[in-house]
């Protein structure tokens, strides 16, 4: 046998992403059955507890940034903190799952494969389960009738896993980062919960005083949900949607890169 | 490729792996100090050495998975900084720890597997095949992982590194933790593999698995080369043709050293014998018990590489 010597195959960066495609889809096989049931059933809990029951106690008059009924207020800012919460239970225990628990990562990169199509390919998972949650979510709520346009709909549709997305890249780097499952415990309490709570999803934002209003604005979650509820009750205001996208965008972008840089450090020891 | 240092670029080429002052530091610990290696196409080449040696530092450079800190590395002729997916498609690796996908059935962790180095479906189940029987799991092909036994595990790890067909196979630490059979069909595997003309680089710190399996090994001591050669030349250097090993009574080692220090070439005192290193076994017992020494149990025997390992690294490898 010889040494071929220094040829240069040059794969394209989208094959070695694609070349995942087998684990992904052979892991979720294994997982779907799991999710399926809680992803119908959990939004109508939310929908029906927080907008029909509780909403019934809100005033019609309130101000509620345009929307006609507390329910449509709420509902738009529910869905979009689904997909936060979709994207954060994919990106955290899985990831230090496939470091300490199971090695996967490393049996990956010992392949062609890359660390950076490691995280794009599982990034682009993630970005499925979502649209798929954030789907069923959709449609459990279209019975209530708070949509004000099929186009707002359709287009929150992709907002949402933008949504999600922004969160996952951040989520995956801190999770490659931690040593123990103890540092999930502080981003649940106190990031993932505080955003649920206060990023606009329950009330208007104004309702908080200036300052954590401001707070508010900074968070993600608050682009997120105000776009959602934009598009979802058919009110768009251009300028400020820009703002938004833009703004999760970048958080996927610069999530993506963090996920990258903090796997490659992790694995290299 | 510039060749800064002038006439390394052809030897460097025709190496599986080459190596010069390679180093890898992480934060203030040194790992790996400097060492150079040349391993050859069809060669069966070992890393030996105790924990933290810097053997499976010296592995993941190897894998193209690590960066070196400092230095001159090539594997397969290539650069792995720039050529690291190009390395890692024709290489073998089989972690120290098993990497394998517990809950997938043994078949479809080699079809995954497959799936990275881009071979297509058809050919990857005629591969997955092939190997179960190479490793002799094919009746465990639709086990799952997580039932398989410690050997078997192992067995499937390795058929997973040959399903692209590698150069060059790096088996870190392959037989640790396994029982004696599930050894032996593991070496007889791998002796069949180096037959087919695989070049296979293995760590171990079992000084009977490196003499039954390396061609040619380095012994490895805090980060750095400290022997080469192949395991009778080490024997030859390192070592006197035969042992006496006399056991005493517990505690009595240290102190009775001394008093057969002349009858040796070397004397080693273990905290459970004596080792006493000479050219005949029997004579050297003869004036043992001449001095009315009466140990409890005597045993002459040949050197081994494990005597060299004490000699080199001043500790055995029990641990």
């Amino acid at each position: 046998m010889s040494v071929a010597g220094a040829t240069r195959t040059a794969w394209p960066r989208w094959e070695m992403v694609a070349r995942q495609r087998t684990y992904w889809w052979t892991a979720y096989k294994r997982t779907w059955k799991g999710s399926a049931v809680t992803s119908f059933v959990l939004p109508l809990l939310y929908v029906v507890a927080m907008g029909v029951l509780l909403g019934g106690f809100v005033n019609k008059g309130a101000n509620l940034e345009g929307a006609p009924s507390y329910l449509a207020f709420v509902a738009p800012g529910l869905v979009a903190a689904h997909a936060m919460q979709t994207a954060t239970g994919e990106t955290t225990w899985p990831v230090m799952g496939m470091i300490r628990w199971n090695g996967t990562y490393y049996a990956m990169i010992a392949t062609p494969v890359g660390v950076a199509d490691v995280v794009t390919a599982q990034l682009i998972f993630v970005m499925l389960r979502i649209a798929t949650t954030s789907a069923v979510f959709l449609s459990v709520m279209a019975p209530f009738g708070v949509f004000g346009s099929v186009v707002g709909v359709l287009l929150a549709w992709p907002v949402l896993v933008l949504v999600g997305l922004s969160f996952a890249g951040l989520f995956m780097a801190y999770s490659a980062t931690i040593r123990n499952e103890s540092g999930f415990a502080i981003i649940y309490r106190l990031l993932v919960v505080p955003l649920f709570l206060f990023s606009g999803a329950f009330f208007p934002i104004s309702n908080l005083s200036t300052p954590l209003e401001w707070v508010a604005r900074c968070t993600p979650l608050w682009h997120g949900v105000d776009l959602t509820r934009m598009l979802v009750l058919g009110d768009v205001r251009p300028g400020l949607a820009l703002v938004h996208l833009a703004c999760l965008l970048v958080l996927c972008l610069v999530g993506w890169w963090l996920a990258v840089w903090r796997l490659d450090k992790r694995l290299e020891v | 490729m510039p060749d800064p240092a002038g006439g390394y670029d052809e030897v460097r080429a025709g190496s599986m792996i080459w190596a010069r002052g390679l180093r890898k530091s992480y934060g203030d610990f040194e790992a790996v100090k400097g060492i150079d290696l040349d391993v050859q196409p069809g060669e069966s080449f070992g890393f030996l050495g105790p924990n933290g040696a810097g053997k499976s530092s010296t592995m993941r450079m190897i894998a193209a998975v690590s960066p070196p800190s400092g230095g001159e590395l090539s594997i397969l002729g290539m650069d792995p900084g720039t050529h690291g997916a190009d390395i890692r498609s024709r290489l073998g690796v089989c972690p120290q720890e098993d990497t394998l996908d517990l809950e997938l059935n043994v078949r479809d962790n080699l079809m995954v597997y497959a799936s990275y180095f881009g071979i297509r479906r058809a050919e990857a189940a005629g591969r997955a095949d092939e190997l179960l029987d190479f490793v002799q799991l094919t009746e465990k092909a639709k086990a799952k992982v997580v039932d398989l036994s410690g050997g078997m595990k192992r067995r499937l790890t390795i058929a997973r590194s040959l399903i692209n067909d590698p150069d060059l196979l790096l088996l870190d630490e392959p037989t640790t933790g396994l029982d004696p059979q599930a050894r032996h069909l593991l070496w007889d595997r791998l002796f069949r593999l180096k037959a087919r003309g695989v070049t296979l680089a293995i760590t171990t710190h079992y000084m009977d698995e490196a003499e039954q399996l390396c061609d040619r090994l380095v012994v490895m001591d805090g980060g750095r080369i400290v022997a080469e050669g192949s395991p009778l030349e080490l024997i030859r250097q390192h070592s006197t043709r035969e042992v006496a090993e006399l056991r005493f009574g517990v505690g009595e080692h240290e102190a009775l050293a001394d008093r057969v220090a002349d009858l040796a070439d070397r004397v080693e005192a273990l905290p459970d014998r004596l080792l006493l290193y000479t050219q005949d076994g029997e004579t050297t017992l003869a004036r043992v018990h001449e001095r009315g020494l009466d140990p409890a149990a005597v045993l002459v025997r040949r050197s081994t590489l494990e005597d060299v390992f004490l000699r080199l690294t001043g500790r055995t490898l029990v641990d």
